[in-house]
């Protein structure tokens, strides 16, 4: 159970394992924690200019429109990340990679994060043009739960001492809570209730290129802050695991010690 | 098919020899129907108007009370792993663990019904609704409690986490349970919340045991 957290010396085959060798990752991943925090930076810029500055109000929604460039760019990741678990979710369980794990550990607080800040920012968005800070909705319904899967997630991950097998199970759990992201996605379609339906779809852009243009940068910069945080968190959790090993195993030397110490002193 | 009979006779057997915590289930479930009255005002129309939400909530509750003896004694005591070793797959014996869950969990609040109704002063046909909803809702709550059971199964921290981490999986089973009792009792009846809940419950059992399989071992790993 030990040995997929050590850094193993057997070098993997294809490229795609190669690179997913926690000890590999560690290595090239650093090289792109600066580059993502930059692009991160500037797009949020550029994004922010666009919202704030270079972007109409709404005709009907008058300034409370700008509440859009936070909201939608946090509900489309509260689900893209839920996705990102699943997936890491289905390779933890197929492939048992360590890495898996590690990806579908890290995802779940910064999902938590996102989900929170969609709800807030819908909550602030429906008081002026809605007249209600919630109502349950289909689409805000499933959102919440979203939401608290995000939480129960946290919550097992905290509960397993050991984490490869809790892992698999965790994975499990994962798979069943995806059936709810569809859920989510065609709530709106389903239910014809007060939220509205998706400004992106099939049939083209349902907004002047105005709005859209921001909107667009916004969500590139929310996805960029989420794979820079993801990043950075994974590599925290493997560093946390290696930290651990090594503390077990400091702790075994101790007693192997200890124990060999106690042994010379009773034959002398 | 005879091992999969085997495992549910045995549980029940268990079940029925210490039956405290059926009892203390059922008790559970009439004493929120006590309860409620109480907190909310003995209003009859009130009372009448609440009462599918009312036992469709103490039937979710009082099934995630004994989630957590699901699973944990067998881990407990090596049957589980034995199990694994069974003439019939895990996935099987996952099958029949939810249909014996069902039976000891599910079936005595239901045939406790009767008394919540009397009591929140339901209509007969409200009634017979509520009472058809639970029979058709309550297979997809046993087949969500066993996955919650067979995640936490190893936990010994984690007597709670089943629950919160199932509540969430159980609202779609709560909205149609509750909007199918409600259909028949007003003017105009519907039964196509009656049909959600009924191929939830499909869904839910037929697609279970393979969670829980996993689950089960990844466990016993």
């Amino acid at each position: 159970m030990n040995a997929n957290k050590m850094p193993s010396t057997n070098k993997p085959k294809n490229w795609f394992s190669a690179l997913a060798h926690p000890g590999v990752f560690l290595g090239w991943s650093r090289h792109f924690i600066r580059p993502l925090i930059f692009l991160t930076l500037i797009s949020f810029a550029i994004g922010l200019w666009f919202a704030f500055f270079n972007s109409p109000p709404d005709y009907q929604m008058g300034e409370t429109v700008r509440i859009m460039y936070i909201h939608v760019p946090n509900a489309w990741l509260a689900q893209m990340v839920y996705s990102i678990m699943a997936i890491s979710a289905i390779g933890s369980l197929v492939w048992r990679h360590p890495l898996a794990d590690v990806a579908m550990k890290a995802a779940a607080p910064l999902g938590a994060a996102f989900t929170a800040i969609a709800l807030f920012t819908g909550a602030l968005w429906g008081r002026p043009t809605w007249g209600t800070y919630w109502e349950w909705d289909g689409r805000m319904t499933s959102t919440l739960v979203l939401f608290l899967m995000y939480l129960g997630l946290v919550a097992l991950w905290n509960t397993f001492s050991d984490q490869s097998k809790g892992a698999r199970i965790i994975a499990v759990f994962t798979l069943v809570g995806a059936i709810n992201i569809p859920i989510i996605k065609f709530s709106v379609e389903w239910w014809n209730a007060l939220h509205q339906p998706s400004i992106i779809s099939t049939q083209g852009l349902s907004m002047p290129a105005e709005i859209y243009t921001p909107l667009l940068i916004m969500t590139l910069a929310f996805s960029l802050l989420f794979f820079t945080l993801h990043l950075v968190n994974m590599r925290a959790e493997i560093f946390r695991r290696r930290a651990n090993t090594l503390e077990r195993q400091h702790v075994i030397e101790n007693a192997q010690a200890s124990a060999a110490n106690n042994g010379k002193g009773e034959n002398k | 098919m005879r091992a999969f009979l085997i495992v549910i006779g045995r549980d029940l057997q268990l079940a029925i020899k210490n039956g405290g915590a059926t009892l203390t289930q059922l008790i559970f479930f009439i004493s929120i129907g006590v309860i409620m009255p109480i907190a909310i005002g003995p209003d009859k129309q009130i009372l009448a108007d609440l009462a599918p939400a009312i036992i469709w909530i103490a039937a979710l509750l009082s099934t995630l009370l004994g989630l957590d003896r699901l699973f944990v004694a067998d881990h407990e005591d090596g049957t589980l792993l034995s199990l694994h070793h069974a003439s019939i797959s895990l996935t099987s014996i996952s099958a029949a663990k939810i249909i014996s869950h069902w039976l000891i969990t599910a079936l005595p609040l239901i045939l406790a019904t009767p008394l919540l109704a009397v009591m929140l002063f339901m209509e007969l046909p409200q009634f017979l609704a509520t009472i058809t909803a639970l029979l058709l809702g309550t297979p997809a709550l046993a087949a969500l409690g066993a996955i919650g059971a067979a995640i936490s199964v190893t936990l010994k921290r984690g007597g709670m986490v089943a629950p919160i981490l199932i509540l969430p999986l159980a609202i779609p089973i709560l909205i149609f349970g509750v909007s199918a009792a409600n259909s028949f009792a007003g003017a105009q009846t519907s039964s196509s919340a009656m049909l959600f809940l009924g191929a939830i419950s499909l869904l839910a059992v037929a697609f279970a045991p393979f969670a829980i399989s996993l689950a089960l071992k990844a466990a016993e790993e």
